[in-house]
């Protein structure tokens, strides 16, 4: 990779009592890309947006934003990352638009009524701008953590868990809001466990448990790579045995060969061409069927058995 | 330096203190009249003068400094421990402010609170005891340092607390009875052995006498001292802060 905006390498963190929650992450972020990190609870990824955004020191590794040392030029690095964390943390008491003009301030930007406004505009809380923060609902307040975190327009823009715990009308708003970020040219890295939320928006998938990176790649590859389909087909008849017409494809039988199960692909569409070969095969054998089922494996599917393997596929 | 960011929490902090402004104004200059009607204005009529002024105008410093070590300690102890407590000290950890801008903004606001509380004190003294500052100059200049001095203390106990109990300990347990002891309604000489040298070893009683010397002219100690020990305080809050800056204590995992 080429120059990426964020480089992190062998990145570890051990706290006091002792928990490892990174274990030698390497990773690399492309600019202006949406980057999914997904995994369990407790899998660090929250731990790892901490050590690049300065919450926490790192045991050991390095950590470069634009080209720069986190550590060493902290105020230049942290000028252009923008943090939108996974609780609801304010001053609860404060009105919105005096909360999103103390975070640019607070990140050394001067006073620009005309950005807030666009901001505030952008998320749909121009309206609420006078009103106290504890006056609004759960999912106005998160957008105000996003509002905080763009006030100083940043390069770089983690989003740690953003639609935790919101219903699913302000997800598919959030996930339209953090794709309108992206066509502006800003990166994103979200951490999330909907794993919904990373396929429909993430160009670049990465998955994480018990500290330590177990996969990053495109999401299509991903799908290529580990992606599959199901044909399930239950015959009129039930099979001794395959028909030698068959033996090409990844099939077997099931429930004492009363069912033909198909299971292979790559998430490129080839499990369902080879599928529909099989059937024709078994039409032109002259196998009678009764049902035919399929199922494309989804992100979810591959992710559910990454974390419980916790290992990459050869 | 991020002048931005210092002047931001300075105001954030302010804004905080404004919205406010009716229950942190009313309760310390309230209680503050309360020691003016009773000790001024009602005994300290029938007491004798000490060092040459009048018992009211003699107990004006000490009440004074009473209100400031408590205003200034609680206002920067809640000004950094509530951003802990919501967790919103995320914004702040991950924001290009160091140690300078966060002191400038959260120490600054404190000090600058306690300052308006006291002044509004004075004005309300001036109802119930006839007094006079010999040395308005040191004077302001002794009140701007003692506020920065506990302002910094407060920061420091706002970090160190887990808990609200905690935040309110010091103020309640340590600085109220050491200034009451330390001189503010009698001066040392009243004092017989061993409670005279006793009281030489409690801090808050240079400071008492030290803003008394600006206001009267004399005291049981001299100003230089006074001076010497608060800047003193100043010096070693801020190492505490710098330290716990550099190693993350009880702010960065």
């Amino acid at each position: 990779m080429t120059d990426p905006i964020l480089d992190i390498r062998n990145l570890s963190k051990t706290y006091k009592g002792g928990t490892t929650a990174l274990a030698g992450v390497d990773l690399q972020i492309r600019k202006g890309e949406i980057f999914a990190l997904l995994g369990p609870n407790g899998a660090g990824k929250t731990t790892l947006i901490g050590a690049v955004c300065g919450l926490l020191r790192p045991s050991g590794g390095t950590i470069e934003a634009f080209g720069l040392d986190v550590e060493r030029h902290w105020r230049e690095v942290r000028r252009r990352i923008g943090l939108v964390p996974q609780e609801l943390a304010f001053d609860m008491f404060a009105r919105v638009e005096h909360a999103v003009n103390y975070s640019r301030g607070m990140f050394g930007c001067p006073p620009n009524p005309a950005r807030i406004e666009e901001v505030l505009r952008s998320l749909s809380l121009w309206d609420k701008r006078d009103a106290r923060i504890m006056e609004l609902s759960g999912g106005m307040k998160r957008r105000v953590m996003i509002a905080k975190a763009l006030s100083h327009d940043p390069d770089v823009l983690f989003l740690d868990e953003p639609t935790a715990g919101v219903d699913v009308e302000l997800r598919r708003d959030m996930w339209r809001q953090i794709g309108a970020l992206r066509d502006r040219g800003t990166t994103i890295i979200l951490t999330t466990h909907y794993i919904e939320e990373a396929q429909e928006m993430a160009d670049r998938v990465g998955v994480i448990n018990r500290g330590r990176l177990l996969l990053v790649d495109d999401k299509a590859t991903i799908m290529a790579k580990l992606g599959s389909t199901e044909a399930r087909i239950v015959l009129a008849e039930p099979l001794a045995g395959l028909p030698p017409a068959l033996a090409q494809y990844p099939v077997s039988l099931e429930d004492d060969g009363r069912r033909l199960v198909y299971r292979g692909g790559d998430g490129t569409g080839k499990g369902k061409r080879e599928a529909a070969e099989v059937i024709r095969t078994l039409v032109a054998e002259g196998i009678a069927f009764e049902e035919i089922d399929t199922r494309e494996s989804s992100l979810e599917d591959i992710f559910v058995d990454l974390v419980e393997r916790g290992e990459v596929p050869a | 330096m991020n002048v931005r960011g210092a002047i931001a929490i300075f105001n954030n902090e302010l804004a905080r203190f404004f919205r406010t402004v009716f229950g942190s104004l009313l309760s310390p200059v309230l209680t503050t009249s309360l020691y003016f009607i009773v000790f001024g204005a009602a005994i300290g009529s029938r007491m004798q003068d000490v060092g040459g002024v009048s018992y009211g105008a003699f107990i004006v410093p000490g009440l004074l400094m009473l209100t400031l070590l408590s205003e200034s300690t609680s206002n920067a102890s809640f000004g950094i421990y509530m951003p802990r407590f919501t967790g919103a000290i995320y914004e702040l950890l991950s924001a290009p402010v160091g140690v300078a801008e966060t002191l400038i903004g959260f120490v600054g606001a404190a000090a600058m609170k306690s300052l308006i509380i006291a002044g509004i004190i004075l004005v309300t003294a001036m109802l119930f005891v006839d007094y006079s500052i010999a040395h308005p100059v040191l004077a302001v200049g002794y009140i701007v340092l003692v506020a920065s001095a506990f302002s910094l203390f407060g920061f420091i106990l706002g970090i160190w607390a887990d808990g609200f109990e905690r935040l309110s300990i010091i103020p309640m347990l340590v600085l109220t009875p050491l200034t009451f002891l330390g001189g503010t309604f009698y001066s040392v000489d009243m004092l017989e052995e061993p409670w005279r040298t006793v009281a030489q070893f409690n801090p808050v009683f240079y400071l008492v006498n030290g803003l008394r010397w600006t206001f009267t002219g004399s005291a049981d100690v001299s100003i230089g001292l006074a001076f010497g020990m608060t800047l003193g305080f100043v010096v070693l809050c801020v190492a505490v802060i710098a330290v716990i800056f550099r190693t993350g204590w009880r702010l960065r995992g």
